[in-house]
Protein backbone atom coordinates (compact mmCIF):
# COMPACT_ATOMS: atom_id res chain seq x y z
CA UNK A 1 0.00 0.00 0.00
CA UNK A 2 1.32 3.43 -0.94
CA UNK A 3 0.08 6.71 0.53
CA UNK A 4 0.19 9.83 -1.58
CA UNK A 5 -0.46 13.37 -0.37
CA UNK A 6 -1.46 16.38 -2.43
CA UNK A 7 -1.43 19.87 -0.96
CA UNK A 8 -3.55 22.92 -1.81
CA UNK A 9 -4.12 26.33 -0.31
CA UNK A 10 -7.22 28.41 -0.02
CA UNK A 11 -8.26 31.55 1.80
CA UNK A 12 -11.67 31.96 3.39
CA UNK A 13 -13.50 33.75 6.15
CA UNK A 14 -15.80 32.39 8.81
CA UNK A 15 -17.24 32.98 12.26
CA UNK A 16 -18.49 30.66 14.97
CA UNK A 17 -22.07 31.00 16.10
CA UNK A 18 -24.65 28.48 17.26
CA UNK A 19 -28.20 29.88 16.94
CA UNK A 20 -29.32 27.46 19.68
CA UNK A 21 -27.02 29.22 22.18
CA UNK A 22 -27.80 32.51 23.92
CA UNK A 23 -25.64 35.50 22.87
CA UNK A 24 -23.75 35.18 26.18
CA UNK A 25 -23.16 31.47 25.63
CA UNK A 26 -21.93 32.09 22.07
CA UNK A 27 -19.54 34.71 23.39
CA UNK A 28 -18.31 32.47 26.20
CA UNK A 29 -17.77 29.39 24.01
CA UNK A 30 -16.46 31.02 20.85
CA UNK A 31 -14.85 34.23 22.15
CA UNK A 32 -13.42 36.46 19.41
CA UNK A 33 -14.41 33.89 16.77
CA UNK A 34 -18.06 34.85 17.43
CA UNK A 35 -17.73 38.25 15.69
CA UNK A 36 -20.57 38.08 13.09
CA UNK A 37 -18.57 40.06 10.53
CA UNK A 38 -16.20 37.11 10.28
CA UNK A 39 -12.45 36.83 10.08
CA UNK A 40 -10.20 34.93 7.69
CA UNK A 41 -7.45 32.36 7.40
CA UNK A 42 -5.06 31.04 4.82
CA UNK A 43 -5.91 27.37 4.98
CA UNK A 44 -3.63 24.59 3.80
CA UNK A 45 -5.30 21.39 2.75
CA UNK A 46 -3.51 18.04 2.55
CA UNK A 47 -5.36 15.18 0.93
CA UNK A 48 -3.83 11.71 1.39
CA UNK A 49 -5.01 8.82 -0.74
CA UNK A 50 -3.92 5.21 -0.54
CA UNK A 51 -3.78 2.34 -2.97
CA UNK A 52 -1.60 -0.13 -4.78
CA UNK A 53 0.77 1.09 -7.46
CA UNK A 54 -0.65 0.38 -10.91
CA UNK A 55 2.03 -1.69 -12.68
CA UNK A 56 1.45 -0.02 -16.06
CA UNK A 57 1.41 3.65 -15.05
CA UNK A 58 3.50 3.37 -11.89
CA UNK A 59 0.90 5.60 -10.20
CA UNK A 60 -1.26 5.15 -7.12
CA UNK A 61 -3.47 7.82 -8.60
CA UNK A 62 -3.20 10.22 -11.52
CA UNK A 63 -2.10 13.39 -9.71
CA UNK A 64 -3.63 15.58 -12.38
CA UNK A 65 -7.03 14.00 -11.77
CA UNK A 66 -6.63 14.32 -8.01
CA UNK A 67 -5.70 17.97 -8.38
CA UNK A 68 -8.69 18.60 -10.66
CA UNK A 69 -11.04 16.86 -8.24
CA UNK A 70 -9.70 18.93 -5.33
CA UNK A 71 -10.04 22.11 -7.38
CA UNK A 72 -13.57 21.33 -8.53
CA UNK A 73 -15.00 19.93 -5.30
CA UNK A 74 -13.20 22.03 -2.70
CA UNK A 75 -11.32 25.07 -3.93
CA UNK A 76 -13.96 26.38 -6.32
CA UNK A 77 -16.51 26.18 -3.52
CA UNK A 78 -14.38 27.50 -0.67
CA UNK A 79 -11.52 29.66 -1.92
CA UNK A 80 -12.15 33.36 -1.29
CA UNK A 81 -15.57 32.63 0.21
CA UNK A 82 -17.35 33.42 3.45
CA UNK A 83 -17.84 29.83 4.62
CA UNK A 84 -20.91 30.49 6.78
CA UNK A 85 -22.81 32.19 3.97
CA UNK A 86 -21.55 30.60 0.77
CA UNK A 87 -20.84 26.93 1.47
CA UNK A 88 -24.08 24.97 2.01
CA UNK A 89 -22.68 22.58 4.66
CA UNK A 90 -22.11 25.50 6.98
CA UNK A 91 -25.68 26.74 6.98
CA UNK A 92 -26.33 24.00 9.54
CA UNK A 93 -22.83 23.25 10.90
CA UNK A 94 -20.31 25.60 12.47
CA UNK A 95 -17.32 26.06 10.13
CA UNK A 96 -14.69 24.98 12.66
CA UNK A 97 -11.54 23.34 11.34
CA UNK A 98 -12.99 20.00 12.49
CA UNK A 99 -16.17 20.46 10.46
CA UNK A 100 -14.19 21.80 7.51
CA UNK A 101 -12.07 18.62 7.41
CA UNK A 102 -15.25 16.49 7.61
CA UNK A 103 -17.00 18.50 4.87
CA UNK A 104 -13.97 18.24 2.58
CA UNK A 105 -13.82 14.46 3.17
CA UNK A 106 -17.54 14.17 2.33
CA UNK A 107 -17.05 16.17 -0.87
CA UNK A 108 -14.01 14.22 -2.06
CA UNK A 109 -14.71 10.67 -0.94
CA UNK A 110 -17.46 9.86 -3.48
CA UNK A 111 -15.52 11.48 -6.33
CA UNK A 112 -12.32 9.46 -6.05
CA UNK A 113 -12.32 6.26 -8.05
CA UNK A 114 -8.76 5.02 -8.58
CA UNK A 115 -7.52 5.42 -5.01
CA UNK A 116 -9.17 5.44 -1.60
CA UNK A 117 -9.19 8.51 0.57
CA UNK A 118 -7.04 7.99 3.67
CA UNK A 119 -6.82 11.34 5.44
CA UNK A 120 -7.92 14.94 5.08
CA UNK A 121 -5.72 17.37 6.99
CA UNK A 122 -6.68 21.04 7.24
CA UNK A 123 -4.30 23.63 8.64
CA UNK A 124 -6.11 26.72 9.87
CA UNK A 125 -2.76 28.24 10.81
CA UNK A 126 0.72 26.68 10.88
CA UNK A 127 0.08 26.01 14.61
CA UNK A 128 -3.34 24.37 14.36
CA UNK A 129 -4.54 21.52 12.19
CA UNK A 130 -7.21 18.82 12.14
CA UNK A 131 -6.99 15.31 10.70
CA UNK A 132 -10.08 13.39 9.64
CA UNK A 133 -9.83 9.71 8.66
CA UNK A 134 -13.52 9.16 7.88
CA UNK A 135 -14.16 7.67 11.30
CA UNK A 136 -17.75 7.58 12.50
CA UNK B 1 -17.64 11.87 13.88
CA UNK B 2 -14.20 11.51 15.28
CA UNK B 3 -11.46 14.00 14.40
CA UNK B 4 -7.88 14.60 15.52
CA UNK B 5 -6.82 18.11 16.47
CA UNK B 6 -3.18 19.13 16.67
CA UNK B 7 -1.86 22.27 18.25
CA UNK B 8 1.73 23.45 18.04
CA UNK B 9 3.53 25.31 20.83
CA UNK B 10 7.08 26.57 21.32
CA UNK B 11 9.37 26.81 24.29
CA UNK B 12 13.07 27.28 24.91
CA UNK B 13 15.17 25.55 27.54
CA UNK B 14 18.72 24.55 28.31
CA UNK B 15 20.09 21.18 29.36
CA UNK B 16 23.21 19.11 29.73
CA UNK B 17 23.25 15.42 28.97
CA UNK B 18 25.22 13.75 31.71
CA UNK B 19 24.69 10.56 33.67
CA UNK B 20 26.49 10.53 37.04
CA UNK B 21 26.51 6.71 36.94
CA UNK B 22 28.89 6.87 33.97
CA UNK B 23 32.57 7.82 34.04
CA UNK B 24 33.55 11.19 32.58
CA UNK B 25 35.03 9.41 29.58
CA UNK B 26 31.84 7.40 29.02
CA UNK B 27 29.69 10.53 29.37
CA UNK B 28 31.83 12.26 26.78
CA UNK B 29 31.72 9.35 24.37
CA UNK B 30 27.94 8.85 24.84
CA UNK B 31 26.78 12.47 24.77
CA UNK B 32 29.56 14.24 22.85
CA UNK B 33 29.07 18.00 22.70
CA UNK B 34 25.84 17.67 24.69
CA UNK B 35 27.98 16.74 27.72
CA UNK B 36 29.49 20.26 27.94
CA UNK B 37 29.30 21.03 31.70
CA UNK B 38 27.94 24.52 31.04
CA UNK B 39 24.93 23.21 29.14
CA UNK B 40 23.35 24.48 25.95
CA UNK B 41 19.83 25.32 24.79
CA UNK B 42 17.18 24.59 22.20
CA UNK B 43 14.05 26.14 20.79
CA UNK B 44 11.68 23.22 21.16
CA UNK B 45 8.45 22.87 19.21
CA UNK B 46 5.75 20.80 20.88
CA UNK B 47 2.79 19.28 19.03
CA UNK B 48 -0.13 17.95 21.04
CA UNK B 49 -2.73 15.84 19.23
CA UNK B 50 -6.06 15.11 20.87
CA UNK B 51 -9.01 13.23 19.43
CA UNK B 52 -12.69 12.71 20.05
CA UNK B 53 -16.13 13.11 18.57
CA UNK B 54 -16.83 16.54 17.09
CA UNK B 55 -19.42 18.11 19.39
CA UNK B 56 -22.54 19.04 17.42
CA UNK B 57 -23.18 22.20 19.41
CA UNK B 58 -19.69 23.66 19.13
CA UNK B 59 -18.23 21.89 16.09
CA UNK B 60 -15.15 21.14 18.17
CA UNK B 61 -13.19 18.15 19.50
CA UNK B 62 -12.35 20.33 22.47
CA UNK B 63 -12.24 24.05 23.05
CA UNK B 64 -8.79 25.37 22.14
CA UNK B 65 -8.98 27.75 25.07
CA UNK B 66 -9.00 24.72 27.41
CA UNK B 67 -6.12 22.97 25.65
CA UNK B 68 -4.04 26.14 25.39
CA UNK B 69 -4.75 26.99 29.02
CA UNK B 70 -3.70 23.54 30.22
CA UNK B 71 -0.52 23.46 28.15
CA UNK B 72 0.37 27.00 29.19
CA UNK B 73 -0.14 26.35 32.87
CA UNK B 74 1.15 22.80 33.22
CA UNK B 75 3.84 22.58 30.56
CA UNK B 76 5.07 25.89 29.15
CA UNK B 77 5.21 27.62 32.52
CA UNK B 78 7.14 24.66 33.89
CA UNK B 79 9.71 24.24 31.10
CA UNK B 80 9.95 27.49 29.11
CA UNK B 81 13.18 29.42 29.72
CA UNK B 82 14.38 26.91 32.32
CA UNK B 83 17.48 24.84 32.80
CA UNK B 84 15.95 21.36 32.61
CA UNK B 85 18.70 19.81 34.74
CA UNK B 86 17.58 21.95 37.68
CA UNK B 87 13.97 20.67 37.61
CA UNK B 88 12.71 17.97 39.93
CA UNK B 89 11.74 15.73 36.98
CA UNK B 90 15.33 15.44 35.86
CA UNK B 91 17.10 14.84 39.15
CA UNK B 92 17.11 11.10 38.46
CA UNK B 93 16.97 11.00 34.69
CA UNK B 94 18.96 12.65 31.91
CA UNK B 95 16.95 15.47 30.23
CA UNK B 96 17.12 14.04 26.74
CA UNK B 97 14.22 14.93 24.47
CA UNK B 98 13.04 11.32 24.90
CA UNK B 99 12.66 11.87 28.66
CA UNK B 100 11.27 15.38 28.21
CA UNK B 101 8.63 14.11 25.79
CA UNK B 102 7.68 11.24 28.10
CA UNK B 103 7.29 13.69 30.96
CA UNK B 104 5.09 15.99 28.88
CA UNK B 105 3.03 13.03 27.61
CA UNK B 106 2.43 11.91 31.21
CA UNK B 107 1.42 15.42 32.35
CA UNK B 108 -1.16 15.58 29.57
CA UNK B 109 -2.39 12.04 30.06
CA UNK B 110 -2.82 12.55 33.79
CA UNK B 111 -4.34 16.01 33.76
CA UNK B 112 -6.09 16.86 30.48
CA UNK B 113 -9.61 15.50 30.53
CA UNK B 114 -11.37 17.40 27.75
CA UNK B 115 -10.35 15.03 24.93
CA UNK B 116 -8.38 11.84 24.38
CA UNK B 117 -4.62 12.33 24.17
CA UNK B 118 -3.49 10.78 20.89
CA UNK B 119 0.10 11.86 20.50
CA UNK B 120 2.84 14.20 21.66
CA UNK B 121 5.58 15.20 19.26
CA UNK B 122 8.62 17.30 20.12
CA UNK B 123 11.11 18.85 17.76
CA UNK B 124 14.40 19.53 19.51
CA UNK B 125 15.76 21.16 16.36
CA UNK B 126 14.40 21.28 12.83
CA UNK B 127 16.44 18.13 12.16
CA UNK B 128 15.19 15.81 14.89
CA UNK B 129 11.84 15.06 16.43
CA UNK B 130 10.39 12.54 18.87
CA UNK B 131 6.88 11.12 19.07
CA UNK B 132 4.98 9.60 21.96
CA UNK B 133 1.73 7.70 21.71
CA UNK B 134 -0.07 4.75 23.19
CA UNK B 135 1.12 1.55 21.57
CA UNK B 136 -1.83 0.43 19.47
CA UNK B 137 -2.94 -0.37 15.96
CA UNK B 138 -4.50 2.22 13.72
CA UNK B 139 -4.04 5.77 12.57
CA UNK B 140 -1.87 8.33 14.23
Amino acid sequence: MVYLTRKAEFAASHYYHNPAFTPEENQRVFGKCNNPNGHGHNYTLEVTVKGEVDPRSGFVVDLKQLKETMNREVLEAMDHRFLNKEVPEFSTRIPTTENLAIAIWQRLEPKLNAARLHRVRVYETPDLFVDFYGEA
Amino acid sequence: MKAHLTRRYRFSASHRLHNPAMSDAENRSTYGKCNNPHGHGHNYALEVTVSGPVDEGTGMVCNLVDLDGFVQQEILQRFDLQNLNMLEEFQKSVPTTEHLGQTIYEILQRGFRRAHLERVRIEETMMNSFEFAEAREGNW
